[in-house]
């Protein structure tokens, strides 16, 4: 029963395991590996502070301390024009309603469709069944980009809820193509591999049906992998911004990613507004930061777990 | 057990929300009969995020729509970044609107593509409006717009007297000799980054704007214009040649960025640069920032006479209407005088007619953007009125950036000009 934690145990015990090699390391060794790390957190954290900072300065400003210290400093005229200045501009609370509620149902109900697809792949004896996950992993190679004009045709093809043709302008054309994924299925078939396939049969002999194993023995066993699907699929479904760009036509069902568009104007008095830009992509960010800060231990387990990276 | 709840729970929550949001759809659409008997046509701008040009549009569609009670135009703006993939987009799913604004350049494609029907009825009217502002392809009219924009060199007064160099006039551009010896002062100065900006940190359709008014100044150009079968001579011939080698060798001397910054207004109200090549949207910010002491001069003459790009955004209908005379109806009643000068007063762009510019605070004969109006009416040169122009677009754009960067410039348009001269092809007859 232990087997699939095992693993994660392991990656947690390395890293103290890593601390105790370090400490017999010479103290020039040591202060080189924290130079390192430092820079390293610099040079990541640094765009992000810069974008925050600059979310509270005018235009002019941002520009005039492009290549100083000053600009990841909050110094100079600070105030929050720039944020009033995106509600001015954009319906922002409508974008991120829409971002959430895409990403949220996105996810719920990716979770469930690909970890059945997964159990079935999984556990299940049916003809055909290698040949099927084989075509499913082969879809991994296809970039979007190739198969968004296909899509496009064909959700304009499909009936509506309310009688008519056509998905286009819709949420559900934003969220439905995106719940069947391929790598998620591939997680979680990876993980329900290494469950101990002896569970079942005992289950069986206790009376337990298919979906009775999937619910009570291997779901809730399988907690690295949920996180990891939840997380993978949270993270496209928000960044999303070439199919709803090509999908959506109403500003009311448009996601915030798309509106960071609205910022970017080549006439008009004011031209490119670069501090509402900011504000605005602090704000989009934000979430998804306190997102990953509250579930950082439950994300680098499962990037660690599931062998992904970036 | 938890974790089962749990997944039942999101289960749940995923399968009430695809109901819920199943209900909730957009109001895109083409055209559409009211209960009332009035029919809806739909209209896309690429104004969103510009509030003062999306408020001037829907000042149009509201007076258009209290003026009869026929149609009823509704109005979906999109942000301009995107807005041409939203609308190729569309047109893929047979969903484009019964009445759209085109970006100039991209009419002649769209017209060929099949998206646009022509504009019937509005010879007469549009006579006045500037010629860059309407827009033909195959002999006929299938777009216009409330304004142009255009190129100048923008400077200070200040700079130029700090140097020595002379403030040109419209009618005695600076010549090549003369830029060369200004940029050579301003760089041997130290006191700039650079001493122009082209802003070649733009990417897009930037590049043929704003640059192949500059070849065609040395005599060449991107096509030739007879039939616009061939590049062959136009953009790789002698004066090309000799444009691609001024090119590379202001990116070498160090005259300019091979990169610019993402906003070169900004860069040259800091201090940055000295003269900066831009449109004439940089008015507003750079007049605020020096007052007076700003000049609008106008594109140096290398030898052709100084030219400038022109076009910009204009109205039509799509071919997708099922209401067709609705969207001409619009067309025209959206083309009155007062309506050319309210957009352009709102977006600080060149009014499209001269009763219009008459009532534009700045445009008026004398007015402080009157030089724009006049740089437009004297210097334009429209980009190719051929559907495989975004074609010829990308092309140049790649090949400019290459030379800039140090590519050879004669093998470099060679290989643009067979590119261009394939693809051509497909548009004979």
């Amino acid at each position: 029963m232990s087997e699939p934690l095992a693993h994660v145990a392991d990656d947690t015990a390395a890293v103290p395991a890593a601390d105790a090699a370090h400490s017999g390391r010479k103290p020039w060794l040591k202060g080189l590996v924290m130079a390192l790390r430092i820079a390293l957190c610099l040079v990541f954290g640094l765009p992000l502070v810069f974008l925050i900072v600059s979310s509270f300065k005018p235009d002019n400003e941002i520009f005039a301390d492009l290549g100083t210290v000053n600009a990841f400093l909050p110094v100079g005229s600070i105030s929050l024009d720039n944020y009033s200045g995106v509600f001015d501009r954009v319906p922002f609370a409508t974008f991120m309603m829409n971002s959430v509620l895409i990403s949220v149902v996105t996810v719920a109900a990716g979770l469930v469709v690909n970890s059945m697809a997964a159990f079935a792949l999984s556990r299940m004896e049916f003809a055909g069944q290698k040949i099927v996950l084989g075509v499913i992993l082969a879809t991994l190679i296809v970039p979007f980009e190739t198969m968004a004009l296909p899509l496009l045709w064909w959700v304009n093809q499909l009936p509506y809820f309310d009688g008519s043709i056509g998905w286009l302008d819709s949420y559900e054309v934003q969220i439905i193509p995106f719940i069947a994924n391929a790598f998620s299925i591939y997680l979680f078939y990876q993980y329900f591999d290494s469950i101990p396939k002896e569970l079942d049969e005992a289950a069986k002999v206790d009376g337990a049906g298919w979906f009775r194993i999937y619910r009570s023995i291997v779901m809730p066993l399988s907690g690295p992998a949920v996180a990891t699907v939840a997380i993978l699929t949270f993270l496209p479904a928000w960044n999303s911004y070439l199919w709803p760009l090509m999908v959506t036509q109403s500003e009311s069902i448009r996601p915030a990613m798309v509106g960071m568009d609205y910022f970017k104007q080549m006439s008009g008095s004011s031209g490119t507004a670069w501090g509402q830009i900011m504000a605005y992509a602090s704000m989009i960010t934000v979430p998804v930061l306190v997102l990953f800060i509250a579930f950082q231990r439950a994300f680098i387990n499962s990037i660690a777990s599931s062998g992904v990276k970036g | 057990m938890k974790s089962l709840k749990k997944l039942g729970v999101l289960g749940l929550a995923a399968a009430l929300s695809l109901s819920v949001v199943a209900c909730s759809k957009g109001g895109g659409g083409q055209a559409t009969s009211t209960s009332t008997g009035t029919v809806e046509l739909s209209m896309w701008t690429h104004n969103a995020g510009n509030k003062e040009e999306l408020a001037a549009i829907k000042s149009v569609v509201s007076d258009f729509n209290a003026s009869q009670t026929a149609y009823k135009v509704n109005l979906q703006a999109f942000p301009q970044d995107s807005y041409n993939q939203s609308v190729t987009a569309a047109a893929a799913a047979k969903k484009l609107p019964c009445i759209l604004d085109i970006d100039q350049p991209n009419v002649a494609n769209w017209a060929w593509a099949g998206y646009l029907a022509p504009i019937e009825g509005m010879d007469e009217t549009l006579s006045k409006f500037l010629p860059s502002t309407v827009a033909k392809y195959d002999g006929k009219t299938y777009a216009y717009g409330y304004y142009d924009v255009t190129l100048a060199w923008v400077t200070r007064k200040s700079t130029l007297n700090k140097y020595d160099i002379r403030i040109p006039t419209i009618d005695q551009p600076w010549t090549a000799d003369e830029f060369m010896a200004a940029l050579k002062k301003l760089k041997d100065s130290g006191d700039f980054q650079y001493p122009a900006d082209l802003a070649t940190g733009w990417t897009g359709e930037w590049w043929p704007y704003a640059y192949s008014p500059l070849l065609q100044s040395f005599g060449g150009d991107l096509i030739n214009r007879t039939d616009y079968k061939s590049a062959q001579g136009s953009l790789n011939g002698d004066a090309a040649i000799k444009w691609a080698n001024w090119f590379a060798e202001m990116g070498k001397e160090g005259y300019i960025a091979k990169k610019s910054g993402s906003d070169p207004s900004q860069d040259f109200m800091n201090g940055k640069t000295a003269l900066l090549w831009n449109g004439s949207w940089t008015a507003v910010p750079t007049r605020k920032k020096f007052g007076d002491d700003i000049v609008f001069a106008p594109p140096v003459d290398f030898g052709n006479g100084p030219k400038v790009g022109g076009g910009s955004w204009t109205w039509g209908a799509s071919t997708n209407c099922a209401d067709p005379a609705g969207a001409q109806a619009y067309l025209k009643f959206a083309a009155a005088d007062k309506y050319v000068a309210e957009v352009a007063k709102d977006t600080n762009n060149i009014p499209a007619t001269d009763a219009a510019a008459a009532m534009v605070p700045g445009f008026e004969e004398g007015g402080e953007n009157d030089v724009f109006r006049q740089f437009a009416k004297r210097f334009t040169v429209m980009r190719p009125e051929t559907p495989g122009y975004p074609f010829i677009a990308t092309e140049f754009e790649k090949a400019a950036k290459d030379i800039l960067n140090g590519a050879d410039p004669k093998a470099t348009l060679d290989q643009a000009v067979t590119n261009i001269d394939d693809n051509q092809q497909q548009f004979a007859g």
